[in-house]
């Protein structure tokens, strides 16, 4: 290890970072136009079952009983799971000739509908399923119903959710830093806030997640998280302006502030993502999909959290200032003549 | 300066990790076959229905929402909790939301019966339970329309009563247990308060049969659950019940049922949620496995990267985790406990790599202090004092959205919820609870590592550099001599 550290020009080259940004914000945009973005149940409302079941299915006799239950439209989906010992109606394996146990393929079928369902139809409903596909055990796993205007007023909930917490960071950020012009470093951290919260958004797009609670939980954060980062930067600016000597410009105090706090944010973003990411692995191993629309997109999150506050926030800052310094020395300059 | 001594180390990691086989295993005592609790672990921890699978539930008025006051929410509330445990279930939560016209419950399922229907099991909690006053007790086997007697489950007769009706479950306000003094000695009583439509019916029935043997019987679905003589003359809508109870939690169970039968206003199924117990076992050793993985993979880089602060750091971690378990299994007793789901353990794995951040500030500033030329005691004190607001204000930042996150996602009449309600008012809240799981062990992931990441670890540190072999600075990051 050398004995004087390179100190990285990070300031100096921000067009190269602000560009890696804009380019994946763009990636991420068309791939939004492309996709679309689906809403999970609780926020769209409506009616979805999942039903297990083992053994061969007639896909279109399934369908055919499930719509001499329901009124409504309806959509049938079906996911095949790994081959499982068959088991008969007490849950015990059924063995065959030899005793030895029977594998047979299993599969979940899921039904969705745009409307809430009433328990008077899903209990006829289930009833009906498990009585008819009795030789396939057809189990009712999980349910979920609401009508779409609750799921629509607690999105609208969520989102005001993100813009409240925003504001209430951006109001401590501006508080604590207001020796080195708090609202514009608040400002700052903000637009490196927004960076992340949309590549978080990003993930849930380009792997076709829909938006559920998880999304939310992971945005918010994100924002406490990378704000964290950007916060151990500032404060690395306001101990620098002390301590520098008086001729160093903005651009070189922001520029070793970042550079001393950088190994700071990529161990600590390290271990979050390391602890994350084991987490995002299992889940996506094991097929645990609510943990995977919370792991990925954080895991994903963190790296665009440490990202954005060294390269974006602190750079963005400087530009910020040079332009007001700009401004304030032409009107300067104006006052004088 | 102010030394630390050598001890201390030992005392706080020793404390730490006590702290964490505690929280971890519990303190059980063991008399014959009674098992007492003195301090709850992991195994007592209450999981989420995602967990061990459930039932979520909002309830909301049948009509029109707009003449339901938020008193008859409550109301609703407490008849649903009664019907609860009067079906067994005693492990629920639920909360009323008086703003939107909403109950939320949520149980997990009943671990003892095999064949438990959910749907019928919501059924029955949201039905209007029809109250019945009548004069006197007599039934008739019920018949269906050939004249033959309806069998229930179990093959019995089904007896229904005959006596004249005199009041519903419309007539009655409500019913409350109480201890009647009027004599000298103190007796448990239910009073009973009859709204307006009922007062003129039973005031005309008991001028009839006061002091008469005839008998008002009170019946929830059929089901008789108490039968008294008239002897007074009530006219201003206020009866008491009085003798029969042998103690006052009688009184009390026999209030219950009256009130439990007293529904407001008609409720409906407004949204649902089912999860099969199946699903979820699985999902608790996974998620508990990755906890442990990632525990020992960030230790294992804390301690190769920075070496003696990582070392403290680690023990610091453990205290942590071991924290976070207590807050939520309900270890100290002013603490209940919290309802765990997986994005909850998921909060509380993300805090393990999160919660690395304070050490991680304070070796990095150590570290540079020493390669400046300070001595190691000089540079652990410059060290911490130097990285205390960066770390306070970062952990302000994420104290902020885990409130945002509880007070969206918790119940409608929590702390947090109630501090935001300005703002968040008019939206209904959540129908799950899997989210307000996160933003609670998030919260409390940041409280301990104030607790373990700062204070524990700088005394740890300060102490264990006074070890004459551990004095060397390559252990806090330095040049290797």
């Amino acid at each position: 290890m050398s004995k004087v550290k390179k100190e990285w020009n990070i300031v100096g080259h921000k067009k190269i970072f602000f560009g890696v940004s804009i380019a994946i914000m763009l990636i991420g945009v068309i791939f939004n136009i492309i996709f679309g973005v689906s809403l999970d149940i609780n926020f769209k409302g409506g009616t979805m079952i999942r039903y297990s079941f083992q053994g061969e299915l007639d896909e279109e006799a399934l369908r055919a009983s499930i719509d001499g239950q329901l009124d409504e439209d309806f959509e049938l989906t079906f996911s095949t799971g790994d081959p499982a010992v068959q088991t008969d109606e007490e849950g015990n394996p059924v063995l065959d000739e030899q005793g030895n146990e029977v594998m047979v393929p299993t599969g979940e079928a899921i039904l969705t509908m745009t409307e809430a369902m009433s328990m008077e139809t899903q209990e006829a409903l289930d009833a009906a399923l498990e009585e008819g596909y009795a030789d396939n055990r057809m189990t009712k796993i999980t349910s979920n119903s609401l009508p779409p205007s609750m799921g629509q007023q607690f999105f609208i909930k969520c989102i005001v959710a993100i813009v409240l917490a925003s504001a209430f960071l951006l109001i401590y950020v501006a508080l604590r830093f207001r020796k080195i012009g708090g609202l514009s470093a608040g400002v700052m951290s903000l637009i490196a806030l927004l960076h992340d919260v949309l590549v978080a958004y990003f993930v849930f797009v380009i792997f076709r997640i829909p938006l559920d609670e998880n999304f939310v939980a992971v945005v918010l954060s994100i924002l406490g998280y990378s704000l964290n980062a950007t916060i151990v930067i500032y404060d690395r600016i306001r101990e620098n302006r002390r301590i520098m000597s008086s001729d160093a410009t903005i651009g070189e105090i922001v520029n070793t502030s970042i550079n001393q706090s950088m190994t700071r944010s990529v161990n600590t973003s390290l271990c979050t993502f390391i602890a994350i990411a084991v987490v995002a692995v299992l889940a996506l191993v094991y097929n645990l999909s609510s943990i995977v629309s919370f792991a990925l997109p954080m895991m994903l999150g963190v790296v665009s959290g440490c990202y954005s506050s060294t390269f974006i926030a602190g750079p963005l800052w400087v530009c910020w200032k040079e332009r007001k310094g700009a401004k304030e020395k032409k009107s300067g300059k104006k006052a004088k003549a | 300066m102010k030394r630390v001594a050598k001890p201390v180390f030992f005392i706080v990691a020793l404390l730490i990790i006590a702290l964490f086989c505690t929280a971890v295993f519990g303190v059980y005592g063991q008399y014959g076959d009674r098992r007492d609790t003195y301090i709850r672990g992991a195994a007592d921890i209450r999981f989420g229905t995602d967990i061990r699978g459930g039932i979520d539930v909002t309830f909301g008025p049948v009509d029109s929402a707009e003449n339901v006051t938020g008193e008859q929410v409550e109301r609703v509330k407490n008849v649903i909790s009664q019907r609860l445990v009067l079906n067994n279930i005693t492990d629920y939560e639920i909360y009323a939301d008086t703003t939107n016209k909403q109950i939320i419950v949520r149980f997990p399922w009943a671990s003892d019966e095999e064949d438990f229907d959910p749907a019928a099991a919501i059924e029955e909690l949201g039905k209007t339970a029809m109250l019945e006053f009548r004069i006197g007790d007599e039934t008739e086997v019920q018949e269906d329309e050939n004249g033959d007697p309806v069998l229930d489950e179990d093959g019995n007769e089904v007896r229904v009563p005959t006596g004249e009706l005199i009041l519903t479950g419309d007539d009655v306000d409500s019913a409350t247990a109480l201890y009647d003094n009027s004599t000298g000695q103190s007796t448990p009583v239910v009073q009973l308060r009859l709204e307006s439509s009922g007062t003129e019916k039973f005031s005309e029935v008991t001028g009839e049969l006061e002091g008469t043997d005839e008998t008002i019987s009170i019946w929830l679905d059929n089901e008789m659950i108490s039968n008294a003589t008239v002897n007074d003359h009530i006219t201003n809508g206020v009866a008491v019940i009085s003798g029969g109870f042998s103690d006052f939690s009688e009184a009390n169970d026999l209030a219950n049922l009256i009130n439990s039968g007293a529904l407001p206003f008609s409720i409906e199924v407004k949204s649902n949620g089912v999860i099969d117990p199946t699903l979820g076992d699985k999902s608790l050793e996974i998620m508990v496995m990755a906890g442990i993985i990632a525990l020992a993979l960030v230790s294992l880089f804390m301690i190769l990267y920075y070496r003696l602060p990582g070392f403290v750091a680690v023990i610091a971690l453990i205290g942590q985790v071991a924290g976070m378990i207590a807050c939520v299994s309900g270890y100290f007793g002013f603490l209940q406990s919290f309802t765990l789901t997986l994005p909850g353990i998921a909060g509380m794995i993300l805090s393990i790599g999160m919660g690395v951040d304070a050490n991680v500030i304070t070796s990095e500033r150590i570290k540079e202090e020493i390669r400046a030329g300070r001595t190691i005691d000089g540079a652990i004190a410059r060290g911490y004092d130097s990285s205390f607001w960066a770390i306070f204000d970062g952990n302000v930042t994420n104290i902020i959205v885990a409130i945002v996150l509880m007070g969206v996602f918790g119940p409608p009449s929590g702390l947090w919820a109630t501090i935001l309600k300005p703002f968040l008012f008019m939206f209904p809240p959540s129908t799950t609870g899997s989210v307000y799981s996160f933003g609670y062990t998030l919260l409390v992931g940041i409280i301990f590592n104030f607790v373990m990441g700062v204070t524990a670890s700088r005394l740890m540190l300060k102490s264990i550099t006074r070890f004459k072999c551990l004095r060397k600075p390559w252990l806090l990051g330095g040049e290797r001599a």
